[in-house]
């Protein structure tokens, strides 16, 4: 061994006794990256040929692509789904508030608790039991014909509701994954310091839970973005709706790719983050256990 | 001298497994006792009983006069007279030392933020912790953290310190610091009971040790009869075991 790689093994440590590995290397990165971006460009080119040379292209154009109908139906759909992404931020956030109530319920111990937890996992398993759009069929017609009153009739509170109800039962059983993966032990410090349990779980538990499931929470996010679109079954005027009425005027599917595109813009931004942050999650947690 | 603290047939299964048959141990103020035995001998389970993590199944536990463990006895109020110190430190990793520290006397006795901190950097300074006040527990040693969960639970003035094998999971060049500790506040007369493997450290700091066995205190004495002339067949077997581990 030469001076020159004493050196670097001192700098490099041990590791620089052994030839570097393919991925450490400037050049062979760089190859990497070419070989990458042409494959891409060669698949993705190769399909859209195929598409765009297949006999019934023009006619999926003229039906599904049209730039004329595209621009015609955009207003209106993208107000359209405004109002979802505005349905969305209320809900999420009634969702995480409620989902965690629960989930907190849920993981109180003692005899004195049983109703309040009978009460949480009874509503959870039966909400989870119902599909989605049956709970906003049901609330968002079956509330309204009662003509209760002080009780409003809006079609868009009531599905709202049922989208929240059913969402905050499975966040709650997301939440509750995470307290779960708190170790024993921390609740145990936390009560041998004198906090009750309600302390325990506000300051030491959730704070630690919720680190442990933002992956999974961000998941559902991505989900609630697209199912605030079922309210439209209530003839809600929701971004899928106004698609709808477009394509039933003009029998022109193209409103709805323009609603596909905005529905996109927001979640595929979402879903990259999420695999971003669980990443760097597990990255750090390789870290620190190292 | 009235007894600080005072078991008096304790009795504790999981599970229709009993863990302690009828332990009977008294501590009286500034004293410092030792419990010693094998693994699975109940030495942890009793700590958590002393401090009502772990309710027993019946028995006394009768700490300055008033027997803690019968009905209608606020757990969150006595285990504010008691400190517990764990094996694995359990700080909260999601605090930084300070807050660790301060989480319990501003939650549970309503001292304000800026006391509370004032409070915790004289105890860190004492325990010359002082330049970790705002690291994340990740991030200090071994034998740091559990100085830092020593501190956290002098935060709350106890009375009673209970320590369960707080240098187990230590790197050897780690325990003496957190055992300098231990004897630190055993000068300044803290009671203390401390479940422990470190022979040398029990025969040292002690002024009773307790051999427990299957649940059971079989045998107490001062350090130096304990270890030096124990009567039990049972202690002999241990100690021996201990000796030939190279470990007393
Ligand atoms: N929560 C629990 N549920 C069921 N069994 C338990 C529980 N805690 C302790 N035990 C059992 O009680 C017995 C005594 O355990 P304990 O932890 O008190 O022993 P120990 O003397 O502290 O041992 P070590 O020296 O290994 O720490 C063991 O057999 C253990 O398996
Ligand atoms: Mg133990």
């Amino acid at each position: 061994m030469n001076s020159n790689s004493l050196e670097e093994v001192e700098r490099r440590g041990p590791q620089a006794l052994w030839p570097r590995r393919s991925p450490h290397s400037r050049e062979e990165g760089a190859r990497g990256a070419l070989i990458a971006a042409a494959s891409t460009v060669g698949v993705l080119g190769l399909m859209l040929w195929v598409v765009l040379a297949s006999e019934a292209w023009p006619k999926v154009q003229r039906q599904f692509f049209s730039w004329f109908h595209f621009k015609e139906s955009f207003p209106k759909v993208a107000s359209g789904f405004w109002l979802d992404v505005k349905m969305f931020m209320v809900a999420e956030v009634l969702i995480l508030g409620i989902a965690l109530g629960i989930a907190m319920i849920r993981a109180l111990r003692g005899p004195a608790f049983l109703p309040l937890r009978i009460i949480a996992v009874t509503y959870i398993d039966l909400i989870r039991g119902l599909p989605i759009l049956l709970l906003i069929l049901l609330m968002g017609f079956g509330i309204p014909s009662l003509q209760l009153p002080g009780v409003t009739n809006s079609p868009l509170f009531w599905g709202v509701t049922a989208l929240v109800l059913s969402y905050s039962a499975y966040t709650a059983e997301v939440y509750r994954a995470g307290i779960e993966s708190v170790h024993e032990s921390q609740r145990m410090a936390a009560r041998s310091i004198g906090l009750t349990q309600g302390q325990a779980l506000r300051h030491v538990i959730v704070p630690q839970a919720i680190r442990n499931v933002i992956p999974a929470l961000l998941n559902g996010f991505v989900s609630l973005q697209k199912d605030v679109a079922l309210v439209f079954v209530l003839g809600v005027r929701e971004g899928l709706r106004e698609a709808d009425i477009y394509n039933a005027r003009t029998f022109n599917y193209t409103s709805y790719i323009a609603a596909a595109v905005l529905f996109l813009l927001v979640s595929v931004p979402v879903a990259r983050f999420t695999d971003w942050y669980t990443d760097r999650d597990r990255r750090r947690k390789q870290a620190m256990s190292s | 001298m009235m007894a600080k603290l005072s078991i008096r047939n304790v009795v504790k299964a999981f599970d229709g497994k009993v863990v302690l048959r009828d332990v009977d141990l008294d501590v009286s103020t500034h004293e410092v006792v030792c419990l010693i035995g094998s693994s699975g001998s109940g030495k942890s389970t009793l700590l958590k009983c002393i401090n009502l993590l772990v309710p027993i199944d019946s028995g006394e536990i009768v700490l300055d006069g008033v027997d803690i463990a019968a009905p209608g006895i606020n757990p969150n109020q006595v285990r504010q007279s008691m400190g517990i110190v764990f094996q694995a430190f359990n700080l909260f990793p999601h605090m930084k030392v300070i807050d660790n520290i301060t989480l319990g006397p501003r939650k549970v006795h309503g001292i304000p933020r800026d006391e509370a901190e004032e409070r915790a950097r004289g105890l860190l300074e004492r325990f010359d912790l002082l330049d970790k006040a705002d690291a994340y527990p990740g991030l200090l040693s071994g034998g740091e953290q559990q100085r830092v969960a020593i501190v956290r639970a002098l935060a709350a003035e106890p009375e009673l310190m209970l320590f369960d094998e707080v240098t187990s999971a230590l790197d050897p060049e780690l325990v003496a610091e957190v055992l300098n500790v231990i004897r630190g506040l055993k000068t300044a007369g803290m009671t203390m009971v401390i479940a422990t493997h470190e022979m040398g450290f029990a025969r040292d700091v002690a002024d009773n040790v307790c051999f427990l066995d299957d649940g059971v205190i079989l045998e107490q004495a001062a350090p130096k009869d304990l270890f030096g002339n124990p009567q039990q067949p049972r202690t002999q077997q241990f100690l021996q075991r201990i000796v030939d581990a190279g470990r007393l």
